[in-house]
């Protein structure tokens, strides 16, 4: 095996050393009944040029990789400069572990204390962790937050909220005492407007902006009702790129950020790897979740990074921590800071301000092809949903068939009902043209 | 400016980005807009845009990027540097082949929610993998849901609170506590306490095992939900008596968690699902060598008996024929754990590890890891406190009480060690061991290296007698001395402002 490196006759004499005779003794503590006594029934051994044609052959099969498409709703298309990805590959990066010996980490450390600085610049707030395990856990954790927060257990989310978070954060909750109230959008605006379910017991109004149809809520209104009935405002952005745009929901009164920070950089990777956000109040630092890195300095006056406030972590504080996360996204935490800091302020604004011009030539162009709309009246900023003459999905198929574009995402598959919207995402990697091909596949 | 030593050197004292950065610097270009642009009030009003013009967000060129980022990874040690033998860990060699083929643009550039005709490949991927993982534990039900070791036990631990709820209805209420060593990891109780469980610890026996009598009490006791394990556990040994633990769980009504942190001590060896078990996890980024990256991504997939199967997370991967698909009919679910399937980009590097090992070669690593450990824990006895007599599997253990009479303890033998080239082992984990040091070596060490190592701990040993301050006062060699953690946390200083102190305090 080439990853090993000692001979077969190296290893012979280390047994010897151990005063053992052969390999198979080393397992004798394991009793003779539980082991298996054959070979696993897993391929032989592949040689690499094997590997590769093996997995390009399964990657090939993925063709929707390769054509153009408005997909959205939780994962988005972006440009990653070429640096990002270099970088990340660097051995110390990659290789390395979670830094519990700081003296050899701070490059680690480093990376996530400007990643946490990035976040809270963007989102607006005080304080942000090292990162979840994407937006949907990231949401959950801040349900659990908000109760330890508020001492209260009812929670009131829109059902604007992407489903599959509703779906992460009711599987964390399912075994504790809480209660989750989900609460209708406006059917013209597509916005949170019933706030009723708002009450002394409610802990937090979880909302989601721009929420899942792309349209933009207005937090400060929000906030101001969430927080005059005593419960906290939880801010969930799946749209990173949407920072550069949008008043950061820390400047609208929200206690709690969650995110998705899967555009800042990352492969889309069929879902995963990708990274959670979480940021926060000062005041409610003690009760986040996850890794913190802070300022510390030795005795010569050096600054350095260490892991801090560690008490609230599982590996302390076991049955009683935050939350059980210790993995967390590591890596891909540092692909979004390398991309924050490529970008930078000038290209932050500019990739959100391209990705709301291109979707509204988008929303222009749908709206005026007979027979479709836009389903929501409310301000949108790279996503948006129409309103087709018949079934989403047929549509759709229609045009990924014939046209060879993939359009966007039938509502139908969240929600039930609306079978004849769809969700359209065009971000700065939809040119014109594909803009104009969608626009007159849909009308033939 | 003048060069006194290797630490004022400009690559040594890197900055923070922010203070980096000079107004009208960029390091990116993008297309012209290609479509008309519209004033910005046309598209949203001015009190949904933002007003700060992102304030302290860094200007820099790609330059600058480039050379901060390689700068202040010259300040981490990697796998890939050398042997980082961090117990329980599993630093292990991360080849470039999983990174390569884990970016073929028809894995990394898909959309999650593309057709599932136009995502054959990624499911038959997923797919593929589970099968693996099944025969190699011997369990035949499996998500990849989970994004880390952490979530896949908190997946466990629900499918066992949903098994008793549903096989013991209302009476269910009255089972809910969850047996858990002193030893384990400390997400074993998090988790069972996510899963609305409540925590009672085993006690170990001098050698290092469950106390059988212990866990006899505890289960006669009544009201046990299950208990969760590690195997080998958390000081490197097998537990020999896992069937009659099984049989005590089960006897009594429970079921039986493992946690598979170390499964790369059996792969190819022995299976879980042989033993009694009833549902593990497993740490792709341990066991299966993806990359821990500085703190993850992980993937933490459960594995299950068929009767805990109706329970496992939505949606699941199935096949009928040739067609792959995503099942989301499970009424009996648990619910989703995470959004999408997992942490796709981790199972495609998993899977790559498994071809390229193959049958013979998981075992042959297991082997080598195992025989590693052994190696150190054989050449270090003499010199390093053993706590237990029995063989070791995949890692080492030793504490710290021959140096302690000197003063010196675990954490100034690991700083030492960074001294000696070599990353410190896990300290003071697990608890149930004082001034634990536990030694993981992997497989991907050879004898030379190992030997090197084993020098280095007899040397601080050696200097830990007859020079305590040295070690003590360790490491000399890095960039920065120990820092003072206590006043980070007292104080702490989470984020850059403009306003805060640069590099170095004094000097």
């Amino acid at each position: 095996m080439r990853y090993i490196p000692n001979s077969p006759e190296e290893r012979d004499e280390m047994l010897k050393v151990v005063g053992l005779s052969n390999a198979s003794e080393l397992f004798r503590s394991i009793p003779r009944d539980v082991q298996l006594g054959r070979s696993l029934k897993v391929t032989d051994p592949l040689a690499e040029s094997e590997v590769i044609k093996e997995l390009e052959g399964m990657a090939a099969k993925n063709t929707g990789a390769s054509k153009p498409s408005f997909l959205g709703g939780g994962v988005y298309s972006h440009f990653s400069p070429t640096i990002v990805d270099h970088l990340i590959q660097r051995s110390e990066f990659f290789t390395s572990y979670t830094p519990y010996q700081p003296e050899i980490s701070q490059g680690t450390l480093q990376y996530i204390f400007e990643f946490q600085t990035l976040v809270c610049q963007l989102t607006g707030m005080e304080v942000a962790n090292a990162s979840m395990y994407d937006g949907s856990t990231a949401m959950a954790e801040a349900y659990l937050m908000a109760r330890r927060v508020t001492r209260r257990d009812k929670i009131v989310v829109a059902k604007s909220v992407h489903q599959e978070y509703r779906d992460v954060a009711r599987t964390y909750g399912q075994h504790g005492d809480s209660e989750i109230v989900e609460v209708d959008f406006d059917a013209k605006t597509g916005l949170l407007a019933d706030l009723s379910a708002l009450d002394e017991k409610t802990a937090a109004l979880v909302v989601q902006s721009p929420n899942f149809f792309g349209c933009v809520e207005d937090l400060q209104t929000l906030a101001d009702a969430a927080h005059k009935a005593g419960a906290l405002l939880v801010v969930v952005v799946t749209e990173a790129i949407s920072f550069g745009l949008l008043k950061p929901p820390g400047h609208c009164g929200a206690d709690i950020v969650v995110g998705e920070g899967q555009s800042w950089g990352v492969p889309m990777s069929f879902g995963g790897p990708h990274v959670g956000l979480f940021a926060t109040q000062e005041k409610y630092v003690r009760q986040m979740p996850g890794r913190l890195a802070g300022v510390a300095y030795d005795k010569n006056g050096n600054r350095g990074f260490v892991l801090t406030l560690s008490t609230r972590e599982q590996h302390i504080r076991r049955e009683k921590a935050t939350s059980n996360i210790c993995t967390n996204q590591g890596l891909i935490a540092l692909a979004a800071t390398i991309y924050m800091e490529t970008m930078g302020k000038q290209g932050l604004r500019e990739v959100a301000a391209q990705n709301a011009h291109k979707a509204a030539y988008a929303k222009k162009r749908i709206s005026g092809i007979e027979g479709y709309s836009i389903a929501f009246d409310a301000p949108t900023f790279n996503e948006f949903v129409v309103r087709g003459p018949r079934a989403a999905v047929e549509v759709l198929e229609k045009v990924r068939t014939e046209n060879g574009i993939i359009g966007g995402l039938a509502l139908s598959k969240y929600y039930a009902g609306r079978d004849n919207e769809f969700l359209v995402c065009v971000t700065e990697t939809n040119t014109r043209e594909q803009i104009d091909a969608l626009a007159a596949a849909l009308a033939g | 400016m003048s060069i006194k030593k290797v630490t004022s050197h400009p690559t040594q004292n890197e900055g923070l980005i922010f203070e980096r950065s000079q107004t009208g610097r960029v390091g990116y270009r993008l297309p012209k807009l290609d479509v008309d642009e519209i004033p910005f009030d046309d598209l949203l009003p001015a009190n949904l845009r933002r007003d700060d013009d992102l304030d302290g967000v860094p200007e820099v060129s790609e330059i600058d990027v480039v050379r901060h980022f390689t700068r202040i990874s010259t300040w981490n040690y990697s796998i890939d540097l050398g042997m980082y033998p961090l117990g329980s860990c599993t630093m292990k060699y991360n080849s470039r082949l999983n990174e390569k083929v884990a970016r073929i643009p028809g894995f990394a550039g898909l959309h999650p929610l593309a057709p599932e005709e136009e995502s054959q490949g990624a499911l038959e991927l997923i797919y593929k993998l589970q099968e693996d993982l099944c025969e190699i534990t011997g369990l035949p039900g499996i998500s990849l849901q989970p994004a880390a070791g952490a979530q896949g036990e908190m997946t466990g631990v629900m499918l066992i609170r949903a098994f008793l709820d549903a096989r013991d209805g209302d009476a269910s209420k009255d089972r809910r506590i969850m047996l858990i060593p002193e030893s384990a990891h400390g997400t074993n109780p998090a988790s069972a306490a996510l899963a609305g469980f409540t925590v009672k610890a085993i006690r170990a026996t001098a050698d290092g095992l469950t106390d059988m009598e212990h866990l006899r009490e505890l289960c006669d006791a009544g009201g046990v939900a299950g208990v969760m394990f590690t195997n080998p556990n958390t000081v490197g040994i097998f537990e020999k008596n896992i069937k009659e633990i099984c049989d005590t769980i089960h006897a009594a009504g429970g079921l039986v968690y493992m946690d598979g942190a170390n499964m790369n001590a059996l792969v190819g060896i022995a299976r879980p699902g042989d033993m009694g078990v009833d549902v593990i996890h497993l740490n792709l980024h341990k066991t299966f060598s993806t990359p821990h990256g500085g703190g993850g991504p992980g993937c933490g997939p459960c594995l299950c008996s068929d009767e805990l199967k109706p329970f496992l997370p939505t949606p699941r991967i199935e096949k009928e024929g040739d067609r792959y698909f995503l099942n989301y009919d499970i009424p009996t679910s648990i619910g989703r754990v995470k959004a999408f399937y997992g942490n796709f980009g981790m199972m495609v590097r998993a899977l790559s590890y498994i071809y390229t090992h193959g049958n013979d070669g998981l075992k042959e690593a297991t082997e080598a890891a195992v025989l590693n450990a052994r190696y150190i824990s054989h050449l270090l006895s003499d010199t390093f406190d053993k706590p237990y007599a029995g063989d070791c599997m995949h890692e080492a253990i030793f504490s710290h009480k021959n140096q302690a009479k000197k003063g010196v303890v675990t954490l100034d033998i690991a700083k030492r060690l960074i001294d000696y080239g070599f990353h410190p082992m896990t300290v003071y984990f697990p608890l149930v061991v004082e001034g634990a040091m536990l030694i993981e070596p992997t497989e991907s060490v050879g004898r030379s290296d190992l030997d090197a190592f084993i020098e280095a701990m007899k040397d601080i040993d050696a200097e830990a007698q007859s020079d305590p301050e040295l070690v003590i006062n360790a490491p000399h060699s890095t960039r920065i001395g120990r820092l003072d953690e206590a006043t980070a946390a007292r104080k702490p200083v989470l984020r850059w402002k403009p306003d805060m102190e640069t590099f170095s305090k004094s000097a």
